[in-house]
């Protein structure tokens, strides 16, 4: 606030900015969109979960029904396993893109270059990403069995019909897409650094290794949080390429929460009971958030 | 030594590049290529001659035309709406006066961890309703609502960090608050609002699942679910199949070529101030 200007000014500013007609104007529209299109459906999902409903027909309530069937529901639990599998490779995969980002913000010649390379594949559309990798683990003539072919391999794996490789194999192509992404968001993180602080520590006889792991980790602990929440939540509710690429088969062997609720509602048509799992979803992301945030708070927030 | 271990890295940088671009770079190869030459010449041979043939078929038998005209429009739509209604509610949450403005805005960011998922049955069935199943503005409008909250959080901070004398100023002078907000507020944050453009432009494009389940008929389907089924229809045709691809991710990557650094911006201020 500034204290130029004389206070009759600032009067008659506060209250042009106080006007509640003007105000409802601004917020209104987003507010609405966000409330019909996200809040909304939430409420309304929580309470289909405990209908019987094909999407057509009428609604039979239920109550709870729905939720003693997911409980002794395998294929329910078993993509429940799968989602929390990619979140732990995602989460793993973070420290690789951490020691990345380490090297890429010192002072690395063509690091500019080099990071928009790497962001190339999260800018593509997860169809286009998911047929691209359909060609490249096509059994016969794809990328990658070809090449393992040449290195003399005479039978390479079929990756994604064989129900014990199918999940990894699709593993590959998610952190590729968006590997890019967190090594953007390190760097970045990274670069905030004050150098004063860099160059104090460094006359002070640190070596690289100190200056990493004593300097640099703790002083962008607080990023680090936020990707681990972005790579937990992201891996719980991820869909797309699963999707495309395989359907949650062969068999289920690669089914995850959305692909499972969404085969349930919009392929079997049973709307009650995938808003069950939708449900459950979303509380899956809630708790995870929860769990993450308190399990990594720290009293002191770094200050420099 | 130290010169030593700081090649293994560089090496391992340049590798990890190398990782992200092959696939690309053999999808334009085999774009080019029959299937005979898909499958008898070695992965990264040069297609000769280039089979450009496989696009202008592409593009003539499949309605890959009218699937790009469907994304273009609609991606336009949904972003101008989606960066002028940020902006106006990022106006009234950081520059006016109001009691419920932390509240608004914590709706805003607990948006961002929402899973789609999660709201998929019941906008389904809204749609149907209101008879908004298979009918673009289905699509506009999800791309608004689920989009407004990054957007605003790109603007937030750039919001923030204007002066108050801007405002003071201008009331001096008898501006309204329209007027200051159009002429003058607006007008600045141009740099933020590209960023927010571009970054909004690369989510509608690529915007899979709500098209996928809210639009049935061809005629309105964007380029992302088009191709899905053209490829469906092509499983055999390698070079048809690349060519569609290629003409999915182009404009992507040419938006890309020349405007990373704002790219690269938007989405580190999305997600970092999360």
């Amino acid at each position: 606030m500034s204290f130029l200007s004389n206070t009759k000014g600032v009067d008659s500013m506060n209250k042009m900015m106080s006007d509640k007609r003007v105000i409802t104007l601004y917020i209104l529209p987003s507010l609405l969109l966000i409330m019909i299109l996200v809040y909304i459906p939430i409420v309304m999902t929580g309470y289909y979960s405990l209908m019987k409903w094909d999407g057509i027909g009428s609604m039979k309530f239920i109550a709870l029904d729905n939720y003693q069937e997911l409980i002794k529901d395998t294929m329910f639990w078993k993509s429940v396993y799968h989602s929390f599998l990619l979140a732990v490779f995602s989460v793993i995969s973070l420290a690789g893109y951490l020691i990345i980002s380490l090297v890429l913000s010192g002072k690395i010649k063509g690091a500019n270059l080099l990071r928009k390379i790497y962001l190339i594949p999260m800018l593509l559309s997860s169809v286009a990403i998911a047929q691209l990798w359909l060609r490249i683990y096509h059994p016969s003539n794809g990328m990658l069995n070809h090449f393992l072919m040449f290195l003399g391999m005479e039978d390479p794996p079929n990756w994604l019909a064989d129900p014990s490789i199918a999940l990894y194999a699709i593993f590959v192509p998610i952190i590729w897409q968006y590997a890019g992404f967190y090594i953007l968001i390190y760097y970045a993180a990274l670069k905030n650094i004050p150098s004063s602080i860099i160059e104090a520590a460094i006359i002070d006889g640190a070596n690289p290794w100190q200056l990493a792991y004593k300097i640099k980790l703790p002083l962008i602990a607080g990023v680090i949080k936020v990707t681990i929440v972005l790579a937990v939540v992201g891996s719980l509710k991820y869909f797309d390429l699963i999707y495309v690429m395989t359907g949650g088969g062969p068999n289920g062997a690669s089914e995850v929460i959305a692909s499972y609720m969404y085969q349930k509602a919009f392929r079997s048509f049973n709307f009650g009971y995938g808003s069950t799992i939708a449900f459950a979803l979303l509380l899956l992301c809630v708790i995870a958030t929860w769990v993450i945030r308190k399990f990594t708070h720290s009293d002191e927030e770094i200050q420099y | 030594m130290k010169q030593i271990g700081r090649s293994i890295f560089y090496g391992i940088l340049i590798i990890l590049a190398a990782l992200q671009l092959l696939p690309l770079v053999w999808l334009l190869f085999f774009s080019l290529k029959n299937n005979q030459e898909v499958f008898n010449t070695p992965l990264f041979s040069l297609p000769s001659p280039p089979r450009w043939e496989n696009y202008v078929k592409v593009w003539v038998e499949g309605d890959i035309g009218r699937y790009f005209f469907n994304s273009v429009w609609i991606t336009t739509v949904s972003v101008l709406f989606t960066v002028l209604l940020a902006s106006f509610a990022t106006f009234a949450i950081t520059r006016m006066n109001w009691k419920l403005k932390h509240i608004v805005l914590g709706l805003f960011m607990v948006g961002l961890m929402i899973p789609v998922h999660s709201t998929l049955i019941p906008l389904f069935s809204f749609f149907m309703k209101v008879k908004l199943i298979d009918h673009p503005l289905s699509i506009i409008l999800t791309n608004i609502g689920f989009n407004l909250p990054i957007t605003i959080m790109v603007l937030l901070g750039f919001y923030q960090s204007l002066p108050r004398e801007l405002e003071e100023s201008a009331v001096m002078d008898g501006c309204s608050v329209h007027r200051m907000f159009f002429r003058i507020i607006l007008p600045m944050t141009t740099p933020v609002m590209v960023t927010t453009t571009i970054i909004n432009m690369i989510y509608n494009w690529n915007e899979f699942v709500f098209v996928n389940t809210f639009i049935s008929s061809d005629e309105f389907k964007t380029l992302t679910v088009g191709i899905q089924n053209f490829i469906g229809q092509y499983t055999t045709d390698w070079g048809a199949i690349g060519a569609t691809l290629m003409i999915s991710v182009l404009p992507i990557l040419l938006v890309f070529f020349f405007l990373s650094d704002k790219i690269v911006e938007g989405i580190t201020a999305g997600a970092i101030k999360g």
